[in-house]
């Protein structure tokens, strides 16, 4: 840029420079490969799949891999790679809205306890430690029958039992904020609450929450798997990572190929994601570090 | 400190309290009558009308809540739809089941990860180190139920090295141990990688301070520093987590248990599911988070007594 160039910097070279600061650190660039290869393949899936993956040729079942099935046939001779690609939609759609909700209606609820009145934070507080005395997975097998197995059964209690993490998260950095000395101007001048929460706080408290989130996502996507494996999460024909574990699993005696059909799709996400969220959180904050 | 404790079990209560409530009304909730739930394809008007007024079902909510808690509390869970007998007794045979392998499971992450972790701070950016780093990152990423399956797959069913199946029930102690092995690593694993993470941290904080620069300066040896002095207070972190980390291996030891056929209380819920068994399914998410909240309690509680600091801010 040159001395007489006035134009304000482009948005998007933040972007990049975020990018390639997080390329240098080997553990990020793994990770930036490996979730850029999954949402493209996701995206893509209609086109990059061979077969419908619903199609079943019951003649062609549990096939091992050839040059028409890569990833070989489940046991209604089902194409698994096509399966495995659109099971790939399922775990990335599960992951970002249970994240984008659990994040959203956890910092609202967050920073009403934080700043809004004593038994309001009670209140709040209390039913937070109540949903957090579920263990997940068992309340899922319990409650998810009830409501009926599927794609929004799975999200409500993945969502319903992150909201008190990141609520307890913001509430407490709420409660610290709130006593730094800008806040207590921005009170003698008179603002109202809400509006000193809302523009001054959630700003700066809203990095580090941001990089937790995307920590979890591989949680949520391992989480989806499992309800699925258990068979309270996404239905056939829908397609899963964990419907094709519990396939594999259940012809295990036939065939090892399914359960590797299932599982490295899963590993590649859950590493990618982790490895993504671990350099994030190293490149941009390192302070969060320390807690975990 | 006496009032801390008094405090944090008798908040400790309130929210089993409120656990067992809310379960309760999030059932009621659903969809669909409890009575043709619990009944299944076998419903029919007489039978549905018989069980909605065994079970209080047309009195208001909160008389229903209030009854379903004085039972509970009293030990009454229901009666098993499978085995006719009282979910307690059901329950009984399948908690300690699951206690030994968390108990197992936890043992293997300490066992591996404080020392891990230790080694990892001593030898600060040495290649075991960075090993060491992404080994722990991996295996926490990896889920239960992947770790289940191939750990089957390669070690008994592969190598033969131990059972694959079972709690080795009609075996001696040490049949029950060789069966627990594989089980208890698959659902651990995860933790070794975290614990290591956590006393890496707190140990490299704990060798900056000036108690170990002082030893160091009365010429004590490195290990005798190191393993007698340093890990002693790094290692405390380890107990604030024992908490989630006991909440997070219940849901692995749900996959393993199923994947090990290992009687405990994920397989019993995967076939209470299954088989509509409503009563004992119930019971079961009950039992966990009796545990859960146990555990969560206790570690607070030992947190504060380490660290006094805790009882102010409780994070």
């Amino acid at each position: 840029m040159s001395a007489l160039d006035t134009s304000p910097p482009k948005r998007s070279n933040a972007f990049f420079s975020g990018l390639m600061r997080l390329m240098r650190d080997p553990m990020g660039a793994v990770g930036v490969v490996l979730v850029t290869l999954l949402v493209l393949s996701a995206l893509f899936a209609g086109v990059l799949a061979p077969f419908d993956p619903a199609a079943i040729d019951v003649p062609n079942k549990l096939q091992s891999p050839s040059a028409t099935h890569w990833l070989g046939t489940d046991q209604l001779g089902r194409d698994v790679l096509s399966r495995a690609l659109y099971g790939g939609q399922i775990a990335l759609t599960v992951a970002l809205v249970s994240t984008a909700l659990s994040v959203g209606i956890g910092v609202v609820l967050g920073m009403v306890a934080g700043f809004g009145p004593r038994w309001l934070d009670n209140l709040i507080v209390l039913s937070f430690d109540t949903v957090r005395a579920y263990p997940v997975i068992i309340l899922a097998l319990a409650v998810g029958p009830i409501f009926g197995a599927g794609l929004k059964t799975v999200i409500g209690i993945l969502v319903v039992t992150s909201i008190p993490y990141y609520g307890r998260i913001v509430r407490t950095s709420v409660i610290s904020a709130s006593k730094a000395d800008y806040v207590e101007a921005l009170m003698a001048m008179g603002m109202s609450r809400v509006r000193i929460v809302a523009r001054h706080i959630l700003p700066n408290i809203i990095g580090p929450i941001l990089i937790l989130a995307s920590m979890d996502i591989p949680v949520y996507i391992a989480a989806e798997a499992g309800l699925s494996f258990l068979g309270v999460g996404v239905k056939p024909p829908q397609s899963s990572w964990g419907l094709i574990l519990d396939d594999g699993y259940k012809f295990i005696r036939q065939t090892y190929w399914l359960v590797i059909a299932g599982a490295t799709p899963l590993i590649i996400a859950t590493l990618g994601f982790t490895f993504l969220g671990e350099a994030l959180r190293d490149t941009f904050d390192p302070k969060l570090r320390e807690g975990v | 400190m006496l009032v801390y404790i008094l405090k944090r079990t008798g908040l400790g209560i309130l929210v089993l309290i409120l656990a067992i409530s809310s379960l309760y009304v999030l059932i009621q909730a659903a969809p669909g009558d409890p009575a043709s739930a619990m009944l299944g394809p076998r419903a029919t008007p007489d039978l549905k009308a018989a069980i909605t007024e065994k079970l209080g079902l047309d009195k208001p909510m909160p008389v229903q809540v209030f009854n379903y808690l004085i039972s509970v509390l009293s030990g009454d869970l229901g009666t098993d739809l499978k085995s006719k007998q009282p979910v307690t007794d059901t329950l009984a045979i399948h908690l300690p089941r699951t206690i030994e392998l968390l108990a197992a499971s936890l043992f293997v992450a300490a066992a591996l990860g404080i020392p891990l972790g230790c080694i990892a701070a001593v030898r600060r950016n040495s290649l075991f180190d960075r090993l060491i780093g992404i080994l722990s990152v991996s295996v926490i990423a990896v889920p239960a139920v992947i770790l289940a399956i191939f750990g089957m797959l390669i070690f008994a069913a592969g190598l033969g090295w131990v059972p694959a199946i079972g709690a080795g029930e009609d075996d001696g102690l040490l049949g029950k141990l060789h069966h627990l092995i594989l089980p208890a690593f698959a659902v651990g694993i995860g933790w070794v990688g975290y614990l290591a993470r956590l006393v890496r941290a707190s140990m490299i904080e704990v060798l900056s301070t000036n108690f170990i620069r002082n030893a160091r300066a009365f010429g004590l040896s490195k290990n005798r520093i190191i393993y007698r002095y340093a890990l002693r207070i790094a290692i405390a972190p380890t107990i604030t987590v024992i908490g989630i980390g006991v909440g997070v291996m219940m849901g692995s030891a749900v996959f393993v248990e199923i994947v090990f056929a290992r009687p405990g209380i994920g397989k019993l819920m995967y076939e209470a599911v299954i088989l509509r068994n409503y009563p004992v399914s119930l019971g079961a998410v009950l039992a966990a988070s009796t545990i859960l909240i146990v555990a969560t309690t206790v570690s607070d509680i030992l947190n504060a007594i380490i660290d006094p600091r805790f009882m102010e801010t409780g994070e």
